[in-house]
């Protein structure tokens, strides 16, 4: 079984996000960096399906030529071959660019190594959250597609995914070669192992440029909501305050 | 082009509550672009559709119908999108951010090649579509120019609060049978599988996040986590609040041992009080909640624990 999962460099921000001051990018000057929480999943399902019944985990990544920390992340959990597509132009492509770049680069890697049977993209990134790149690939490409996934299973040729909705779940059936979007929850990804650490040096980066038609989206600004400013009411320390705690839950009427 | 087309969202044939804030957001966006709103169905319904759209007062409304649209399928829905698109020539088409809503819009978008917007909380158009929309679940925000004659955005969930309208309006309905190629019907839900009933953490009264249930039981309320507990497999990603977690809207937050993230923050910033138990007074989630203890959790929780049964048993 051939798998791709595309993953994105995202910042990893703390208590608060800060944009820079010409209000186009993220603040990022203290910031460490991580792939998106959805995708982590979608890596560790990759894995864990190519264990189960054999096969790679090829994973590709459009952005700066620093994403390499996540490919190589990549490659510690379980990840075997690995893409970079470089955007340097120090912004995110808008989500159509992005989409047309991804299908261009797949359509690269099958013609070198054949069709990949699954693809696995995040139920949206954790930073852009544009809910469409996975789609809008699996549309061009021409395959079945359902986001939101939270379970995949291998019966044959066919996949079986489920998706997580109010009270239940639904769960859909798809003939290879499919599109996925995964969510976080789906497992509980893996941490590194030292041959992990080993092989994420050893790791052989492909990087590759494609040139792509840009969307007609053009981000403006970025700016924080208006927050609300709480004056804290510290009702003690340590165990005494208890009875405060309680007389506070009485007046919320939750007792 | 004209009109702006809201998708209906239903399961097999209930509107849901996020449709209702989907009209209510289309009547305000429609009358700042001057434009009529079109309620769009799609598949087979209840037949009180009639009723919920005189209720936001939307006097036409189309059916999308095809023998192949059985149930939910995100691509013959995305494709009886796209159809009605070529057909109709909206301006916008637009529906709620969840999950289904954006899915459906990214697919009949792709499928029109034409951009979509997700999560947005306002859209203008002067010269060019101008918009803002959600970034980071809510985090941040982000201004964005689009130029195009027909876009398709979605409104963030929750965003909007539902409103019913009080003018009367008479409904003009269309059934439109739109082309769809057979080979899409291979995403349609196949079977559905029922899970836990009763209260969930989203709809919980009371949230006790990071101390391991002790207080949770004696308050009826839900147990929640932020994302440190679930990578370390402490508890499920089920119970996980935030941005990739569950949001919640309790009556009281009570977050122990929880630095508050803005990736969690956002998962618990509208729960109605917050109450932080931490040992450091400068947490972010200590200067955010209304309510804070000063101190190690697993003194303070038992101790409001054990004091919550001591007025029980007093009463
Ligand atoms: C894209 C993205 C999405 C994310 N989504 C989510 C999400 O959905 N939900 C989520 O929760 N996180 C999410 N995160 C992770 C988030 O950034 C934080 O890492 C996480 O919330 C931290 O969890 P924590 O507060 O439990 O741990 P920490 O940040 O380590 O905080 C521990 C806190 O406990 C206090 N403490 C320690 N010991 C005690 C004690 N004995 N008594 C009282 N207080 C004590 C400390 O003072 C500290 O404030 C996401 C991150 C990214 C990058
Ligand atoms: N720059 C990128 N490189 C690789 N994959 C991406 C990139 N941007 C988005 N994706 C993938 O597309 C999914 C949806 O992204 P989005 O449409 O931005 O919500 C993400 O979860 C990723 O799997």
């Amino acid at each position: 079984m051939r798998i791709l999962v595309c993953v994105k460099r995202v910042p990893a921000p703390g208590s608060r996000i800060n944009v820079t001051e010409n209000g186009l990018n993220v603040d990022t000057a203290h910031l460490g960096f991580t792939t998106s929480p959805h995708e982590e999943c979608a890596l560790e399902e990759a894995a864990q399906l190519a264990e189960q019944h054999g096969g790679s985990v090829s994973v590709l990544t459009v952005g700066p030529a620093e994403a390499e920390e996540q490919l190589r992340y990549a490659a510690s959990v379980g990840g075997n071959e690995f893409t970079l597509v470089l955007n340097d132009t120090g912004q995110d492509w808008d989500p159509q660019r992005t989409a047309r770049t991804i299908t261009e680069a797949i359509a690269q890697l099958e013609a070198d190594s054949g069709v990949f049977d699954l693809i696995l993209f995040g139920n949206e990134s954790a930073d852009a959250g544009g809910y469409q790149v996975g789609v809008r690939v699996a549309v061009a490409l021409d395959r079945p597609m359902v986001n939101g996934i939270k379970g995949i299973e291998i019966e044959d040729s066919s996949l079986v995914a489920n998706r997580e909705v109010d009270g239940g779940l639904e769960v859909y059936s798809l003939l290879t070669p499919a599109v996925l979007g995964v969510k976080e929850g789906i497992n509980l990804p893996r941490y590194p192992t030292m041959k992990g650490r080993l092989a994420s040096k050893k790791a052989d980066i492909q990087v590759a440029q494609i040139e792509a038609l840009p969307g007609p989206q053009q981000l403006v600004r970025l700016h924080r909501p208006e927050e609300k400013v709480t004056e804290t009411e510290v009702l003690g320390t340590g165990p005494d305050a208890a009875s405060r705690v309680v007389d506070l839950l009485d007046e919320l009427g939750v007792l | 082009m004209s009109g702006v087309y809201v998708i209906a969202e239903h399961d097999r044939g209930a509107t849901s509550p996020a449709t209702h804030e989907a009209f209510t957001a289309a009547a305000a966006l429609a009358a700042n672009l001057k434009e009529l709103v079109v309620a769009v169905f799609i598949g087979s319904f209840d037949s009180d559709f009639e009723a919920t759209c005189s209720q936001y007062g939307i006097s036409e409304a189309v059916i999308l119908e095809s023998p192949l649209i059985t149930d939910y399928g995100p691509e013959v829905w995305g494709q009886a999108v796209a159809e009605m698109v070529n057909l109709r020539r909206p301006r916008v088409v637009m529906a709620v951010g969840t999950d289904k809503g954006n899915e459906v819009l990214a697919q009949a978008s792709a499928r029109t090649e034409t951009p979509f917007i997700a999560n947005c909380i306002q859209v203008e158009h002067n010269e060019t579509w101008s918009m803002t929309r959600t970034q980071w679940g809510g985090s941040l925000l982000e201004d964005v120019s689009v130029e195009g004659d027909l876009i398709f955005v979605s409104y963030a969930h929750h965003a909007v609060e539902a409103a019913a309208s009080n003018t009367q309006t008479d409904l003009t309905v269309q059934r439109i049978e739109v082309g769809i190629d057979p080979s899409l019907a291979r995403t349609l839900v196949r079977e559905r599988a029922l899970q836990a009933e009763g209260a969930t953490l989203s709809t919980a009264s009371v949230v006790v996040s990071g101390g391991r249930g002790v207080g949770a039981t004696l308050l009826s309320g839900k147990v929640g986590c932020s994302r440190a507990v679930t990578n370390n497999g402490w508890r499920s990603h089920a119970d996980q609040v935030g941005q990739t977690g569950t949001r919640i809207a309790p009556e009281i937050y009570i977050a122990c041992g929880i630095s508050g993230a803005i990736q969690h923050w956002v998962g618990a910033m509208a729960s109605k009080n917050i109450l932080a138990v931490n040992t450091d007074p400068e947490a972010n989630m200590v200067s955010k909640a209304g309510y804070a203890v000063i101190g190690d959790l697993h003194e303070v929780v038992p101790a409001i624990a054990e004091e919550i049964r001591r007025r029980r048993e007093a009463v």
